[in-house]
């Protein structure tokens, strides 16, 4: 600690930041525009100005650049000075001379930095009279709306897209007083965390194109505090709606997670909760005719024995109902054979005690990372963000002896130049992060799992060493090992993208074998969806069991929540399965094939209309709440439609029917591994002074107005029974506790940027707190998950293809594929070959071949990529068209246009 | 008893003053200009709309009662695509004419509003809008914007320099 004086008053504070930070921290309003918390500070825009004493006699002091200089001990600083005032207000009116009139057609405003920084410095009235200058915007594709003229050129845009996430296609141009930020020429963003511009750019320069279509001020939106449900890492968002639809969704910090940036996937994915296909009511295909949906439920559920078929993209509650509704035994994980055994092995080595199992954020810090058989840029987004940083950061260790500050960020990218961070792939294709990578392996799967087993064999002698590798490759898996083992926090990444448990097997032998006393090497899973961590934890059989178990007919009815099996096994077993019950009961908020399937379907509320727990792939239970209570009072949480199905075969009273809080007590007694879950955030009855935490900003507007087209009188607003926010205006308006934070905003400060009122200090974790609860997985017991052996080598098949699944980004996820902005960023479907079986088969880049999968044919066009071994063939994982295919899978490929 | 009798003269006396009561509805009062009463939504000189969804009246109602939705056409332009005032709870503060950007929303000197059925008080845009500039002749926000929406082009406004050619070193 140091002590500084800032307008004579004595603070202490942490050493090592520079003015801005500190003065923030300590909740002195000091307006900014260039400094980003995650970024740091590059000077650039020149509106932190304060004053400097040199001692407390000095009475003239000097103007510094606040975030330009480090606290110092003994320092005297004036924030409120006059000169400084002054400085800052005119300097805000030089950024404002070219400033276009648009605050009103400005999607930013009233969440607009540079509106609260103008407002902040006190400039009030435009005294510039001379022609303004303007720009031609770009067309940046289907996420982001550019309008240049509203530049203040503090280059975060750039900082952020080139520096930070990699991106390619974006930077500044022209020169003086002429500078452009935008793309060489008109074309789409291509870099998978663009959508993060609309909050980094101070103004409205990059806004969010989808909110554009259907426009709201962030002050009128009922808000809650979300997470992402479109991959394993569980990003915090929070979401926003108005008049029964959901608007946008924009970055919620979490320290231990995203922090402060999500991807495309996430923040443009949401739509789908807007679908004009969502199921809205509930459909009886029942023989009789003119039955309610009350008597065809109880006609179904009271008689025979039910078969529940869970879902790794439902809610552990929902998940948990209905293990509770038809029995423990009778519930089955709806997720194939092989991808159950994978997370069981993943969960297995997550609770072995030999590695570590980091948070997202840990993963930024790591000195060596191995990639070993994922792509986390299009398998777990924010991972390859987080992975970045790791190759950026890690040169810096080597500056920490020096003068410069970490915060100082030109200065120290200048004294690093081109020094990067250890980071190897193995993947059977080029990804994005080879570009950074210093080395690169592409392979089969089987051959990834045996590079891995090579490296643990370096490590440690005692593993097995996979017999007749090329020497090349031995060479680099040597290289590896030993960087590895010379690293402090080494990381491993793997997971279940390619469906390979050998290569998930090898990532733990490496981390056993770097293992030292206290030393333990941080192992990174990628899961398949939003709760596969949490789903597998319970530990139920999967759907080819659940299939199994249906042949011998004793279940008269199978209830399937939120999952569309057709996606999940062929086509032809999913019929036979559902042939095998008299009634089937499908809850689900997407129609889908096996909607259509149902007997009675049940509509549920998506993520945005209910409450729920998911556990993302490090097993940290986060909540997500409701945002805004659906019009249609059928949609409900699938929780509470399977609690109240217990009507009919318990006879429990509906009114007797439990609470989101009860099922969660219930769930951890019920399963141990759970405990801590119910902690995830405050209960239902939390209160602060007695009120609850509005999901609405103070200034919330058309209360008397929005429903009088129905009715004049104002209905009474929803309650909420399940959570400590209500759907009002009213309520407490100081700080939340972090997981309950359904916005950010502080007086002054309407923009996002008001997040450091929200944290512990300036870009640090939350006060309270970062949220989420680490799961302990007492209880769990995984029967030899630990256990494996080395494959054989991958051979090229005469007869048939080996393929892999690719995911993307846009386009595998099921959910965010049903976005317009997303399905127009999605590929089509396509075959990826090498060139040496393309030329067998007299394919050519583009040719259209044949692919025979089981007993499902697909054409498909070719796409070269010669990094793939002959004989393995890739393929889009997941897309609308081409799901239903049991992974690992193999195919006979034919042109049959020969 | 003076007092009384002192209060009789005096009502006595006002018999002979000017009536200030006057025969409503045969007669009309006289309102002024600016006289707050029935609000509608304005066109700019060229007849195009002149809202432009920008939320302010609707933020700065002290009763809430005005909701809408902004769209845009195919040139960019942002209009309401519904405008809802509820006149039973209108106070006629006057507030959103003040914070209008656009001189769009105004509120006029005609109280004739009465009705009998509190519903028939909600007024949609289509009861909103009327073809006249209202009392604020001549503004289109359009042309002193900086954003081109079918209006004007890019640097085409009355204090505008033509869009920078970013491939220009030439200062
Ligand atoms: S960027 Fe901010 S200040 Fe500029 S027009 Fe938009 S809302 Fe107004
Ligand atoms: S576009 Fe936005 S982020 Fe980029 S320099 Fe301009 S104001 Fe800053
Ligand atoms: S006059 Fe006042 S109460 Fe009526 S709509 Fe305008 S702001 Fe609201
Ligand atoms: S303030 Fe004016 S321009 Fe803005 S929404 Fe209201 S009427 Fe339209
Ligand atoms: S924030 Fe300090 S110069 Fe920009």
């Amino acid at each position: 600690m140091v002590r500084i004086y800032i307008d004579q008053k004595p603070y202490d504070v942490k050493p090592g930041k520079n003015l801005l930070e500190t003065c923030l921290t300590l909740g002195l309003d000091l307006p900014y525009f260039c400094w980003h918390p995650a970024m740091g500070s590059v000077g650039a825009c020149r509106q932190c100005a304060v004053k400097v004493f040199k001692d407390e006699n000095d009475k003239a002091g000097r103007l510094v650049m606040a975030c330009m200089e480090g606290v110092r001990d003994n320092m005297y600083l004036s924030v409120n000075d006059t000169v400084a005032h002054d400085f800052r207000s005119q300097n805000i009116e030089w950024l404002m001379s070219n400033h276009p009139h648009d605050c009103a057609v400005c999607d930013e405003g009233g969440s607009c930095h540079l509106q609260d920084m103008t407002v902040m410095t006190g400039h009030a009235y435009r005294r510039f009279r001379f022609p303004k200058r303007t720009y031609q915007n770009q067309y940046l594709g289907p996420f982001l709306h550019h309008e240049m003229n509203r530049c203040i050129q503090c280059y975060r845009c750039v900082r952020f897209y080139k520096d930070y996430a990699g991106g390619k296609d974006l930077d500044v141009f022209a020169a003086h007083n002429h500078v452009y930020f935008g793309r060489e020429k008109d074309g789409v963003l291509e870099n998978e965390f663009s959508g993060n511009l609309a909050e980094v750019c101070p103004t409205g320069v990059f806004t969010d194109k989808t909110l554009r279509e259907h426009y709201t001020r962030k002050w009128d939106m009922t808000m809650a505090p979300s997470v992402c449900q479109h991959c394993s890492l569980g990003c915090n968002i929070i979401a926003g709606e108005r008049y029964g639809a959901l608007r946008q969704i924009t970055n919620r910090f979490n320290g231990a997670v995203n922090g402060y940036f999500i991807c495309d996937r996430g923040r443009y994915g949401y739509e789908f909760v807007n679908d004009p296909d969502r199921v809205r009511q509930p459909v009886i295909h029942a023989e009789k005719e003119g039955r309610n949906l009350f008597e065809s439920l109880s006609g179904i559920l009271t008689e025979g024995k039910l078969i529940g078929i869970g879902s790794p993209r439902a809610s552990l509650e929902a998940n948990f109902a209905l293990r509770r509704l038809v029995g423990e035994e009778n519930f089955y994980q709806g997720i194939p054979e092989n991808e159950a055994e994978l997370l069981r092995k993943i969960l297995a080595i997550q609770h072995s005690g030999h590695v570590h199992t980091p948070s997202l954020k840990e993963t930024e810090y790591a000195d060596v990372t191995l990639v070993l058989g994922e792509d986390p840029t299009n398998s777990a987004p924010r991972l390859a963000l987080a992975l970045r940083q790791a190759v950026r950061t890690k040169p810096l260790e080597d500056i920490a002896g020096s003068n410069i500050p970490l915060w100082n960020d030109a200065a120290i990218r200048e004294m690093i130049q081109d020094e990067k961070g250890e980071l190897f792939m193995a993947y059977p294709v080029n990804t994005k992060l080879d570009e950074i990578a210093s080395g690169a392996l592409h392979a089969a799967p089987e051959d990834i799992a045996r590079f891995g087993f090579a490296i643990a064999h370096f490590i440690d002698g005692h593993a097995p060493v996979p017999e007749g590798m090329e020497p090349q490759t031995l060479e680099s898996a040597r290289r590896v090992a030993d960087l590895l083992e010379k690293a402090e926090r080494p990381l491993i990444v793997s997971g279940t993208t390619l469906f390979n448990g050998d290569i998930i097997q090898a990532a733990y032998q490496i981390g056993q074998a770097l293992e030292k006393g206290e030393r333990k090497a941080a192992l990174c899973f990628v899961l398949p969806e939003c709760n596969s961590a949490g789903l597998a934890l319970m530990q139920a059989p999967s759907l080819a069991m659940a299939m199994k178990a249906a042949e011998t007919g004793k279940f008269a009815t199978a209830v399937v929540l939120e999952n569309d099996l057709y996606r999940r096994a062929e086509r032809s077993e999913v019929d036979r399965f559902f042939s095998t019950f008299e009634n089937c009961i499908v809850l689900d908020h997407l129609e889908n094939d096996t909607a259509r399937r149902a007997t009675v379907l049940i509509p549920t509320a998506t993520f945005a209309e209910g409450e729920g727990t998911l556990v993302n792939n490090e097993e940290r239970a986060q909540r997500f709440f409701q945002v805004f209570m659906p019009k249609n009072e059928h949609i409900r949480e699938s929780w509470r439609w399977l609690d109240e199905f217990r009507q009919f075969r318990d006879g429990s009273r509906p009114d007797e029917l439990r609470e989101l809080d009860n099922l969660l007590e219930e769930l951890v007694s019920a399963m141990p591994q759970f405990k801590g879950a119910e902690m995830a955030a405050p209960l239902s009855d939390f209160r602060i002074n007695g009120q609850r935490i509005p999901r609405e900003p103070h200034r919330f507007s058309g209360r008397t107005a929005m429903l009088a087209n129905v009715a004049v009188s104002e209905p009474k607003p929803p309650e909420d029974t399940d959570s400590p926010l209500s759907f009002t205006m009213e309520g407490y308006r100081g700080l939340p506790p972090a997981p309950l934070t359904p916005f950010y905003w502080s007086p002054g400060w309407n923009s996002g940027q008001s997040m450091h009122k929200y944290q512990s200090e300036a870009g640090g974790s939350l006060r309270g707190g970062d949220p989420g609860v680490r799961l302990s997985g007492d209880g769990v017991h995984f029967s030899n998950g630990l256990q494996g052996t080395i494959p054989s080598a991958f051979k090229r098949q005469d007869n048939e293809m080996a393929l892999v699944p690719l995911p993307h980004i846009f386009g595998s996820d099921e959910l965010s594929v049903r976005s317009s902005s997303v399905e127009g960023r999605s590929p089509r479907a396509y075959i990826a070959l090498s060139s040496l079986d393309a030329e067998r088969l007299h394919a050519a880049e583009g040719s259209i071949l044949q692919m025979r999968i089981g007993g499902q044919v697909f054409d498909l066009p070719v796409t070269l990529k010669n990094e793939l071994p002959e004989g393995l063939a890739g393929l889009p994982y997941n897309l609308p068209s081409m799901s239903g295919i049991t992974w690992p899978a193999k195919g006979v490929l034919t042109n049959t246009a020969l | 008893m003076i007092s009384l009798l002192r209060s009789i003269g005096l009502i006595f006396l006002h018999m002979f003053r000017k009536r200030e009561t006057i025969q409503y509805p045969e007669e009309k009062v006289v309102l002024h200009p600016r006289w707050r009463g029935r609000i509608v939504l304005t066109r700019d000189p060229d007849g195009g709309e002149r809202c432009v969804g920008c939320y302010l009246c609707a933020a700065a109602c002290p009763v809430d009662c005005i909701s809408l939705q902004a769209t845009e056409d195919e040139h960019g332009r942002r209009y309401p695509a519904f405008f809802r005032i509820n006149f039973s709870r209108c106070i006629f503060c006057g507030y959103c004419e003040e914070a209008c950007p656009t001189y769009a929303i105004q509120l006029t000197p005609d109280f004739e509003m009465g009705e009998y059925n509190r519903q028939n008080l909600v007024y949609e845009k289509e009861d909103l809008l009327i073809d006249s500039q209202g009392k604020y002749p001549g503004y289109n926000y359009y042309k002193v914007a900086g954003l081109s929406a079918g209006v004007k082009g890019k640097g085409e406004g009355a204090n505008e320099e033509p869009p920078v050619d970013i491939r220009s070193l030439i200062p």
